[in-house]
């Protein structure tokens, strides 16, 4: 191994136990003066509780207002080796599918770059490779679109869109998750690119309510998989099921709109109330699977705790239909007229679901056209002073 | 006026970006939301970012991030 230029009592503590360790991982590549400082900031940091990396500045690509993220020490004097230490986030394949020899033009283009260190991958889905000088940028980028990769979004643009595995995999995908992520990261290329927003905007693509991008946390728009038939049920299989699993207390019980009724030998299921929780479809998988008519829900203004609060996306249209041939109009013309409402009138750093806060939602609804419906509701008010109009009352004799 | 062309607008904002260098950064919607009240109904949001991109792409002008993104004069 590697001879090591600074001591790292607190950085070794975390390549102990048998978890993975980025310092183990780190390591390996010491024989780069790069990477040996930065083990030797990363323990300053450690030790005097503080990140000596400092953020922002002009760096990119000409032509580009994301991508690269610009990384100085603020110790560049003494580890003068990560005085230039920028992040590049380098657009994933739809749901992380790569081939052995895609995995190697990366790494040797990176080796050649910079660091050789990588997380795949960040948060907002792409690779990201972890520190070049300056100077590296653009031919790291050339290297890179002459490959075939692009880089993926950062600043107040449209964040480079990730979704779940899918249809690749996964038997409860309502729509082609892999298509629609790559479809709209190739049609809003401008938008991903040249930041024109108020503040980042992310798409998250989950193929059915069990959100597995967790897309519901982590994006201003969140296109989750859903149906609007019934559930499919295998009655045969339910009673397989019925030997080892106590349906009434582990499905019935547990369903939250208590719609699921078993008498021992039928399992029967009020859809008109099911809210699509997916809880005994995830029980029950050889039985249970969602209905034929499938589509997505597009829920908004979800984002984690940076300026403000953490929110988490509201229902803005329960269904829509997701066929590829379509080219997703609807869910384009739709982000569209948010964008240009947001853009006009968000403040600077102000996400989407903040902006609806400020507007209010029935102000937003309006000027995007949409007309307000039960499903937009998060939970209903607890305020016994609610004055209905009189028809409703009508209605209800 | 005459027909307003894509360089035009994107001389006018040239010119304002270079007029706010070192008072205020200005955001591309900034930017664009004056040209639009400057050239009036000629100018619309598509046009402005044609505009934004010719300058960017020739260097003119760059990109900048600091908490958001925006719009400034490349460092000499
Ligand atoms: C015997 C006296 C009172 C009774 C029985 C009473 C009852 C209630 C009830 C049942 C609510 C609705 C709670 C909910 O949303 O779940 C409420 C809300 C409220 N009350 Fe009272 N109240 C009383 C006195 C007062 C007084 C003296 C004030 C102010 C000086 C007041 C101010 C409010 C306000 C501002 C709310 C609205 C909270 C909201 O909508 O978020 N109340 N009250
Ligand atoms: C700037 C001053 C005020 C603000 C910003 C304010 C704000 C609010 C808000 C946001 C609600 C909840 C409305 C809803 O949930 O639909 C509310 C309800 C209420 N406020 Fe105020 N309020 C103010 C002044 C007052 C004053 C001075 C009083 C009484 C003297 C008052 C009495 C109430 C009551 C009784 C309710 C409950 C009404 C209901 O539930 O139908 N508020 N207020
Ligand atoms: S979100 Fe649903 S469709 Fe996507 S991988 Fe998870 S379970 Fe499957
Ligand atoms: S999906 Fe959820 S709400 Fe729907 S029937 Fe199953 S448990 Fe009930």
């Amino acid at each position: 191994m590697t001879e090591m230029k600074y001591k790292t009592p607190l950085l070794d503590e975390l390549e102990k136990g048998p978890w993975p360790s980025f310092v183990k991982e780190i390591k390996k590549e010491a024989h780069r003066p790069m990477v040996q400082d930065v083990l030797g900031q990363v323990e300053r940091s450690y030790e005097e509780h503080i990140s000596h990396w400092k953020h922002g500045g002009l760096v990119g690509v000409m032509g580009y207002g994301g991508g690269v993220i610009g990384r100085y020490s603020d110790l560049a004097h003494e580890f003068t080796n990560v005085a230039e230490f920028h992040t590049h986030r380098v657009n994933q394949p739809s749901a992380w599918f790569y081939t052995s020899d895609a995995l190697r033009t990366l790494c040797d283009i990176w080796d050649r770059h910079g660091s050789g260190l990588t997380n795949m991958h960040g948060s907002t889905g792409d690779i990201v490779f972890l520190g070049s000088t300056t100077q590296a940028i653009e031919p790291l980028f050339k290297d890179l679109t002459a490959a075939g990769w692009d880089l993926g979004g950062s600043g107040s643009n449209m964040r480079t869109p990730s979704c779940c595995v899918g249809p690749a995999r996964c038997e409860w995908a309502c729509y082609d998750t892999l298509d629609a992520c790559y479809n709209i990261t190739q049609n809003f290329q401008d938008e991903l690119h040249r930041p024109f927003f108020p503040y980042k905007w992310k798409f998250k693509f989950a193929g059915c309510p069990n959100d597995c991008v967790a897309s519901i946390a982590r994006s201003d728009c969140s296109v989750m998989g859903t149906w609007r038939d019934e559930i499919q049920v295998n009655q045969a299989k339910v009673l397989e099921y019925a030997k080892t699993v106590d349906i009434e207390n582990e499905i019935c019980d547990f369903c939250p709109t208590r719609c699921i009724e078993w008498d021992g030998k039928t399992l029967e299921i009020d859809n008109s109330n099911c809210v699509k929780c997916m809880h005994c479809i995830n029980v029950l998988p050889k039985a249970l699977k969602p209905g034929k008519d499938r589509g997505a829900t597009i829920l908004i203004g979800g984002k984690a705790p940076i300026v403000g609060g953490a929110l988490l996306c509201s229902v803005f249209v329960p269904f829509l239909e997701m066929d590829p041939d379509s080219d997703y109009e609807d869910l384009k013309e739709l982000t569209e007229a948010i964008w240009d409402l947001w853009g006009e009138h968000g403040k600077m750093r102000e996400r989407v679901g903040e902006f609806i806060q400020r507007v209010g939602m029935s102000n937003f609804l309006e000027e995007i056209g949409l007309d307000p419906i039960p499903e937009m509701v998060m939970a209903p008010r607890s305020n016994p002073y609610i004055f209905f109009d009189d028809e409703i009352f009508e209605t209800e004799e | 006026m005459a027909d307003v062309t894509v360089d035009q607008v994107a001389d006018a904002m040239f010119d304002l970006v270079s007029s706010m260098k070192g008072k205020r950064d200005l955001k591309p919607m900034d930017v664009s939301k004056q040209m639009m009240e400057k050239f009036g109904d000629e100018v619309d949001k598509k046009m402005c970012k044609k505009a934004l991109r010719t300058l960017i792409d020739s260097g003119r002008l760059t990109y900048k991030y600091a908490g958001g993104s925006y719009v400034t004069l490349p460092e000499a």
